[in-house]
């Protein structure tokens, strides 16, 4: 078995509705691949149901061959599935390096305290903020807190991370430079997903793309295909635009606009 | 590089500076002063046990836990019931123990799922219901007439040093266990539960394994607490033994050593006992009013304890002078 | 025994004291997030305030109804306005314990001032007779105002102006700040209005029990039970949860003695904390 991660027919009720219905796929080693779709396509709780914060209504998720549907978040951070929140979440009053520190011990599973903190330092430096490893992680700003968030995952020493929407409320400036980190990450050896409304940080990272639209999956494929998809682009620009694509397609191809752009 | 960052981090053996001392201090009082002063002295032990106790779930782990009394109360039934049984002293008071440790991991999986003012409620709601269930089960607990324990022999100034030195022992021993905890892995875990408990699940934390193992650290010593106090009381009823007014009195205390910092809660009972002695026993009448200014005062004036205030003015002065550099 | 209409007739009168008992401290919970310790002391207090005006100045107590609940109300709105406001926000072991330490005061000054033992107040009213139920009258006319006090706290809530503000400030305090909402004085507001139901029922009490501070835990203990029973800040939450306490501990104490009764109410306050923490009745708006 070749497949790191393998979520098999997951869905997710809420009260009758669907949020998440019927999605399958896989991850195989060293790819970075992108979830994207609409606002309330269920991306995240699709991350929440792949890290045991929800539990799946149906379906099962497997990880590096195991079944582990029933997981705990916190199981799930230990067997090395980490992730990031959309709403970065610290522990306000610790250091940042405590912050860092509690990543390696609990999730990565360092012997010592002083050892956790000496993984911390390392990822601290890798993210870029060994000046402010003594500060308090409430006193940061937003992209630092997102750098935090993202060397305490790291810490964990995950096979994979997924990653929901770091860049949101970031400037042009400090995207360019996450999306050098995520480049980093993947080759320290992480499989990385990647949850993304940037169509310019997806096209320029992802091996793969997985579309999710009303919770499902409706197209899956290497970036420039599932561009092109019409269903992709029905989903994003609605049905009308959607029509006039398809005559204006008849022209080269190669020029396809990356549905979504319009979100930023 | 590293000790310029470990600068905000709480300072770590800096209680023992004043704590040493004092334990010393504290172990002489029986050998120089008379039985009077010796009581005083084991009623520090105890409730600095008992403070030190709270401090491991209301502290660490930041859970408003008002069921302490239910604890001392399980241990003082449990070690009466045993004595009575013939059971030896000593060996009565590590059994009530480790039944208050049982009901508390039991107990544990029960209500700390609930957070807040559910969990507040939840935990006085027990001291009660254990009350009323000491009262009404007479044929085990001797109902509201309460149960004798056998007089400890050898006169009382021999009796109240034998009591003082096993309270003493306790609270050696929970202060060791906080130092511990503090360094622990455990310890840190329920600091990030504190800080934000769907974070620590995250960073994998068994949150509900953690919770549990500090209640159960915060019920231990209230147990033997109990045991060892109905025995040097020789006397325990339903009221005296789940009593709401000591449920309240040991968070108080720890608050005002200082919730959260190591050994604060003892400087806390010790302060705690020592205004109660002088203050409210003049004024018999009127030592609930007592007790309850010195809440409203304490909650005003010195919201972070004793050790806490100074420590959290340090610490947030430095995060307002590290934010004017950034600036 | 279950249709022992006795049985059936004290249950409800009871309950509807306790429902009583418990709006107004379920108001205050589910507005301010502040568990008033002071709950029980505050309905004592007005008790003896009944039954001194009854003993020395021949006032019915029915009419201290109007004179204790605006006393009540003042104080209420006072101590909110000028100690527990100050701690609001703070997390529960701080309000709790501090509105605990108010009560310890309030609580021996009136064991200083009025003393320990019963009081009670009596009027002969007679009673009411259906086949073999007796109903005395007392009973019967502080049930029925227990019942129009509480309907009367719903009528207010939905229709007046302040009312409206408070149900707002439950849903949303930060929208309802925005939208120009006083949160200080609608929080005073708040507890002012817990106050003066406590001081309704301390009237009501002191009709139909013996009043005695020893009893003030006992009543806060039963404010609890039916705040959880019912489901937090809600009137007809109360007043179910009122009203069920009030059977449960009628029938159980017929058959097992009054102590199991309370054990009993409290058991089922722990099991739904554990089970249903938003009540029979879920947890809407106060309404």
């Amino acid at each position: 078995m070749s497949a790191l991660l393998r979520v098999d027919g997951v869905s997710r009720y809420f009260g009758g509705v669907a949020a998440v219905s019927k999605v399958s796929f896989e991850l195989t080693p060293g790819e970075i691949v992108g979830l994207i779709g609409p606002n309330g396509a269920g991306k995240t709780t699709l991350v929440n149901l792949v890290t045991g914060v929800l539990r799946p209504s149906a379906g099962r998720v497997w990880f590096e061959g195991a079944d582990v549907t029933a997981q705990r978040p916190w199981q799930a951070s230990r067997r090395g599935l980490a992730r990031t929140f959309q709403i970065v979440q610290p522990f306000p009053q610790m250091t940042v390096l405590e912050n860092v520190a509690a990543g390696a011990l609990f999730g990565g599973g360092a012997a010592s305290r002083a050892e956790a903190e000496d993984i911390a330092m390392e990822f601290l430096e890798f993210v870029g903020l060994t000046p402010l490893a003594g500060r308090s992680a409430m006193s940061l700003t937003l992209p630092s807190r997102k750098r935090l968030e993202l060397a305490k995952s790291l810490a964990m020493r995950p096979k994979v991370l997924l990653l929901d929407e770091v860049n949101a409320g970031l400037n042009s400036a400090e995207i360019g430079a996450a999306i050098e980190l995520i480049r980093q990450i993947a080759a320290r050896g992480v499989t990385i997903m990647l949850i993304e409304h940037l169509m310019k940080v997806v096209f320029s990272l992802c091996d793969r793309l997985l579309v999710l639209h009303h919770g499902e999956l409706i197209a899956q494929g290497d970036p420039r295909s599932v561009a092109a998809d019409p269903a992709v682009v029905k989903a994003y620009l609605g049905s009308k635009y959607a029509a006039q694509e398809q005559q204006a397609s008849a022209a080269p191809a190669g020029t396809a606009q990356a549905p979504g752009e319009q979100h930023e | 590089m590293k000790s310029s960052v470990s600068t905000i981090q709480r300072p770590r053996g800096q209680g023992l500076v004043w704590f040493v001392p004092l334990a010393v201090a504290l172990a002489l009082v029986p050998i120089f002063f008379n039985n009077y002063y010796a009581q005083q002295a084991t009623f520090v032990c105890m409730y600095a046990a008992l403070a030190l106790s709270w401090n491991v779930i209301g502290g660490f782990t930041g859970y408003p836990s008002f069921s302490t009394a239910a604890f001392v109360g399980l241990g003082a039934y449990a070690g009466a019931i045993l004595q009575n049984a013939g059971m030896p002293m000593v060996l009565a008071w590590v059994a009530a123990t480790a039944v208050t440790a049982l009901f508390a991991a039991v107990l544990g999986y029960a209500i700390l799922r609930m957070k807040g003012h559910y969990f507040a409620i939840g935990s006085i709601a027990i001291v009660e219901s254990m009350r009323l269930l000491a009262s009404s089960w007479s044929s085990l607990t001797g109902g509201g007439e309460g149960l004798n324990l056998p007089i400890y022999p050898g006169g009382p100034d021999h009796a109240g040093r034998v009591f003082f030195y096993a309270m003493f022992v306790v609270m050696i021993v929970a202060a060791v266990m906080s130092i511990w905890l503090d360094r622990s892995r455990l310890g840190f875990g329920l600091r990030c539960v504190q800080q934000n408990e769907d974070a620590a699940d995250m960073v994998g934390v068994n949150v509900n394994a953690s919770k549990i193992s500090a209640f159960v650290l915060s019920a231990l010593f209230c147990g033997t607490t109990g045991a060892i106090s109905a025995s040097w009381v020789s006397y325990i009823s339903p009221p005296d033994a789940f009593s709401i007014l000591m449920t309240l009195k040991v968070p108080v205390m720890a608050l005002l050593g200082g919730a959260g910092t190591v050994l604060g809660p003892v400087l806390g009972a010790l302060v705690f006992v020592l205004v109660e002695q002088t203050l409210m026993s003049r004024f018999l009448d009127y030592s609930q009013a007592m007790l309850g200014l010195i809440i409203v005062f304490l909650i005003f004036f010195l919201p972070g304890g004793l050790l806490g205030a100074g420590v959290f003015a340090r610490i947030s002065a430095r995060i307002a002078r590290l934010r004017g550099v950034q600036a | 025994m279950f249709l022992d209409p006795q049985i059936l007739a004290n249950g409800l009168m009871l309950g509807a004291l306790y429902a009583c008992i418990a709006v107004g401290f379920s108001l205050v919970w589910g507005v301010l997030n502040v568990i008033n310790m002071m709950h029980g002391s505050l309905i004592i207090l007005s008790g003896y305030l009944t039954f001194f005006a009854w003993l020395h100045l021949k006032v019915n107590p029915f009419l201290m109804l109007l004179v204790v609940s605006p006393v009540l109300f003042a104080f209420g709105y006072a101590l909110q306005y000028g100690l527990i406001n100050r701690v609001v926000s703070r997390p529960v072991l701080t309000t709790l314990t501090l509105t605990f330490g108010l009560d310890m005061i309030l609580y021996n000054l009136m064991n200083v001032v009025f003393e320990a033992t019963p009081r009670r107040i009596i009027l002969d009213l007679g009673s009411l007779s259906v086949g073999d139920v007796v109903l005395p009258n007392d009973r019967l006319f502080a049930m029925f105002l227990a019942l129009g006090l509480t309907l009367l706290l719903f009528w207010v809530m939905r229709s007046s102006r302040a009312g409206r503000a408070i149900v707002a400030v439950r849903m949303d305090r930060d929208a309802a700040a925005l939208m120009g909402i006083p949160i200080r004085q609608v929080y005073a507001m708040t507890f002012a209005i817990g106050a003066l139901m406590a001081g309704a029922c301390g009237v009501l009490l002191a009709i139909t029990f013996p009043v005695t501070t020893n009893i003030s835990g006992l009543l806060l203990g039963k404010a609890f039970v039916v705040c959880v029973i019912g489901g937090l800040g809600s009137v007809p939450g109360a007043l179910v949860g009122g009203l069920a306490l009030g059977l449960i501990e009628s029938y159980t104490g017929t058959w097992w003695g009054p102590q199991t009764a309370v054990l009993l109410g409290f058991v089922l306050m722990i099991v739904l904390l554990m089970t249903r923490p938003t009540g029979l009745l879920g947890k809407a708006g106060y309404e």
